[in-house]
């Protein structure tokens, strides 16, 4: 085989990518184009009726989007005060440890567990202590759900910053210790100026995967079509309408569920864009 | 004055430790809460029945739990379709991952190249969900009906950016004096990368093969709109079939099954989390 | 004259290990002179570094390095005391030139204040900055780009800018660990030239691979080997007359 043809091969294989990604936003876009076309657009976007009640169909994504955003939000806020610990411990104050390779191991495992797994422990333990505290009656709803997905983006973002920190040149560190700083000190006035963007970016990637996490959110947010007017309230995120009513679907509904996937695919791809330029750039400096 | 300053800084000092450790500490209680539970909870349900038989109808099982008897039956069904969809998705997507991996290690100027990985990204950071959406719009809508093909192309698309990634980062990470070496003997670059650099990655590869099943193993929605789920006991691909995940969301939301959640749950577990460990384990090796 | 001078550093039979079996430090005694250069030389791995190090305490930022003995400070062990006390009156400045990335060269400067969280007013900073920067002969190249990142400055720039964010602090001595080994030969020179000024203000230890450099600059030599420290005398001695086989052996280049 020469290497003409070679080059051939894997020139028509790496095809596939293009296809297949084009192939998401054409299917996206036909099928979300009969709920655009007869809501608008924007009134799609702005709407917060959903009722199939035939003959009166009105859909409109705004009580899932905000659903989706609370729930990220509010995960994204219970994350940092685990993550960033993870990561000056892993990679700062017991870096190359067997310690910390017990601790990374433990976030891995976590990262490793299937999200309906998450669900059924949000549900079956979570939300009766939430119900015991008397936070909300029903147990489940935004707080309960953003809790379990906070759990589970820990490890995403837990391994980028610790990354970054790790790759704070020990120069800088030295010579911020010969001046007689402590390491808290450090860690403070060096380490996380220096490792800022890269910390921030494993944040924008731990946003990216809390939008789009199913299981979860659908077993633990209460399911109702409403938008949230609390972090205690029950409501439905862009993913979990989409996994409740999908299956049962058809006609404008499904149209708009699809629609509302294609809202849920811009905004993650987006997210995730943004995090990654920002690694880049942090991977240079 | 500053010795007074010094005492305070260092107990700021101290405090920023033990509160890191607490933290970090911390991170571990889910872990072991869910593993802990998910064990208790399901060891005793995990007999040779459950996994030999297929799922009780929702009738039998009320029947059992009205005489006090354990509910019959078992996940065979889901295992099997489980190892169906998986088989498939596995054996397109892994000589197709290697291709695009080994294609973005070759050319990583080209501007194609670029888009390929810029796309490869794209679909990694795209929510299972979406995959199940457009699966269904490509596969269940023209083939009318929900099958085991359709689930396994959606766990296909999953798997494919991860093995392509793993693929690429290995290649590149070889040594050039490799590729080089290789080149210099005579080998044109099919060869060499057949012969020589395929097999010297073949150990981050396989790594980044066991991560990319053991990710899309514990998938559910996906699985809903395109596989559906069945409880009869399937070998065959254009019908509707069960897979393990879908079998604990049924059991989750049907209160007469509802024993059977966690020995499904145990087990999937277990799984996921063993071809974690084994992952880690070789990678391990593979790097010294 | 001569007897005046009260030591302002001195090793006790310091010993530093990194291990239980092996030290890289073995039992050095010296007594370091009040504003004077003294030069550490010794082939690669003789511990010449180490021991740098140690004055400064960095061996406790690594939990597997044991320092014994006794290192003085103004009569004081320091081995006894807070680091980060001892560090703030022993200034260090590296091999690589390392100034914080993150901040500007005027900030650089000021560093040890802010990483001490010293806040002082604007016009003890100002004075801070003109000062310690004409002491490293950078006032008139960088006086106009103050609020510039420190990392855009050239190498011997650059670590300049690190000895004056060390003389910032006021030290009493100032370790230096083979601070021209990553510059050019002007560059180096520059520094050479600014080590002579400086020593008026502020007592220099210096580790140099650079015999030529031990000559040049300094008053006084050490000469380590294997981690013992075997000929300690004034440079002009030592060079011209050396007392033990492996010093000689090492002058005159037939080892090391």
């Amino acid at each position: 085989m020469n290497d003409k043809i070679y080059k051939a091969i894997l020139f028509v294989t790496a095809l596939i990518m293009p296809i297949v990604c084009g192939g998401i936003v054409y299917a996206l876009v036909t099928d979300a184009y009969e709920a655009f076309e007869h809501f608008g657009f924007f009134k799609f976007l702005t709407s917060s009726e959903w009722s199939y009640t035939e003959g009166a169909e009105q859909y409109g994504a705004l009580p899932f989007i905000t659903g989706t955003l609370m729930t990220t939000l509010l995960a994204l806020i219970f994350c940092i005060p685990f993550s960033l610990p993870v990561a000056l411990f892993v990679g700062e104050y017991f870096k190359g440890t067997k310690i910390a390779a017990v601790l990374s191991t433990v976030t891995d495992l976590l990262a490793g567990i299937p999200s309906i797994i998450y669900g059924l422990w949000g549900f079956y333990t979570l939300r009766p202590i939430i119900m015991a505290l008397n936070i909300s009656p029903q147990g489940s709803g935004i707080l309960t759900a953003s809790l379990v997905l906070a759990i589970m983006i820990v490890p995403y973002a837990a391994s980028l910053s610790t990354e970054f920190i790790k790759m704070v040149p020990n120069d800088l560190k030295e010579g911020a210790y010969s001046l007689g700083a402590t390491r808290a000190e450090v860690i403070r006035k060096i380490i996380f100026p220096v490792a800022g963007s890269g910390i921030f970016s494993s944040y924008i990637l731990a946003i990216g995967r809390a939008l789009g996490e199913t299981m979860t959110v659908t077993m633990l947010i209460g399911n109702t079509n409403n938008i949230p007017d609390s972090i205690t309230s029950t409501g439905n995120s862009m993913a979990s309408i989409i996994a409740n009513q999908f299956g049962e679907a058809d006609g404008l509904r499904l149209s708009s569920l699809i629609a509302i996937g294609l809202i849920l695919f811009l905004i993650t791809a987006v997210i995730n864009m943004i995090g990654k330029m920002i690694i880049k750039r942090a991977r240079i400096s | 004055m500053t010795h007074l300053k010094i005492k305070k800084r260092l107990a700021q000092d101290k405090l920023m430790l033990w509160t890191v450790c607490l933290l970090a500490t911390l991170t571990a209680v889910p872990l072991i809460a869910i593993l802990g539970e998910v064990f208790f909870r399901g060891y005793d349900q995990l007999t040779w029945s459950f996994f030999t038989e297929p799922t009780p109808t929702a009738y039998k099982a009320m029947k059992a739990i009205e005489a006090g008897e354990p509910i019959p039956g078992g996940i065979a069904n889901g295992i099997i379709g489980t190892m169906i969809m998986l088989g498939m998705a596995v054996v397109f997507a892994v000589p197709i991952g290697i291709l695009c991996g080994a294609f973005l290690a070759e050319n990583d100027k080209n501007r194609f190249a670029k888009t390929v990985s810029f796309l490869t990204d794209l679909l990694q950071g795209t929510p299972s969900v979406i995959i199940g959406i457009i699966t269904y719009i490509w596969v269940v809508v023209p083939m009318k009906g929900y099958s085991a093909i359709a689930g396994s192309i959606a766990l296909f698309i999953m798997m494919l950016p991860l093995i392509i990634r793993s693929t690429e980062e290995t290649l590149k990470i070889l040594p050039a004096s490799l590729k080089e070496a290789g080149l210099a003997l005579g080998g044109n670059k099919a060869r060499v990368m057949l012969k020589v650099q395929l097999p010297a990655a073949f150990g981050g590869i396989f790594t980044g093969v066991l991560l990319a099943i053991s990710r899309v193993i514990g998938e559910t929605a996906p699985l809903m709109f395109t596989a559906l789920g069945c409880s009869l006991i399937r070998i065959s691909i254009d019908k509707p079939i069960s897979a393990v995940p879908l079998l604990i969301w049924e059991f989750f939301n049907d209160p007469n099954l509802q024993d059977l959640i966690w020995g499904a749950s145990l087990f999937l577990l277990l799984f996921v989390l063993s071809l974690n460990i084994l992952a880690k384990y070789f990678a391990k090796k593979w790097n010294q | 004259m001569e007897s005046v001078k009260t030591p302002i550093l001195e090793f006790k039979n310091t010993c530093v290990s990194y291990t239980k079996q092996t030290m890289a430090v073995k039992y050095v005694s010296a007594a370091i002179e009040r504003n004077t250069i003294t030069a550490i030389m010794g082939p690669s791995g003789c511990g010449k570094s180490t021991l740098l190090r140690a004055a400064n305490l960095m061996h406790n930022l690594y939990q597997n390095i044991q320092v014994n003995g006794e290192i003085l400070l103004n009569g004081e062990n320091i081995l006894a005391m807070e680091p980060i006390d001892v560090r703030r009156r022993v200034g260090m400045v590296f091999q690589r030139p390392a100034p914080f990335p993150t901040m500007s060269i005027y900030d650089n400067v000021l560093s040890g204040f802010t990483l001490n969280g010293i806040n002082l007013s604007k016009s003890e900073k100002d004075a801070t900055v003109e000062r310690c920067l004409k002491n490293v002969a950078l006032w008139d190249e960088v006086k106009d780009v103050l609020n510039k990142k420190g990392t855009f400055l050239s190498g011997g720039q650059q670590q300049r800018l690190c000895i004056a964010r060390a003389l910032a602090m006021k030290p009493d001595v100032l370790l230096m660990d083979e601070p021209t080994s990553a510059l050019d030969p002007i560059a180096t020179k520059h520094i050479e030239e600014l080590l002579l000024e400086l020593q008026k203000e502020v007592t220099i230890l210096i580790v140099t691979h650079n015999m030529g450099q031990a000559r040049r600059i300094s008053s006084k030599s050490m000469f380590m080997y294997l981690g013992e420290l075997v000929e300690y005398d004034y440079t002009e001695n030592m060079f011209t007359n050396p007392k033990d086989e492996r010093t000689k052996a090492y002058l005159t280049g037939k080892m090391g």
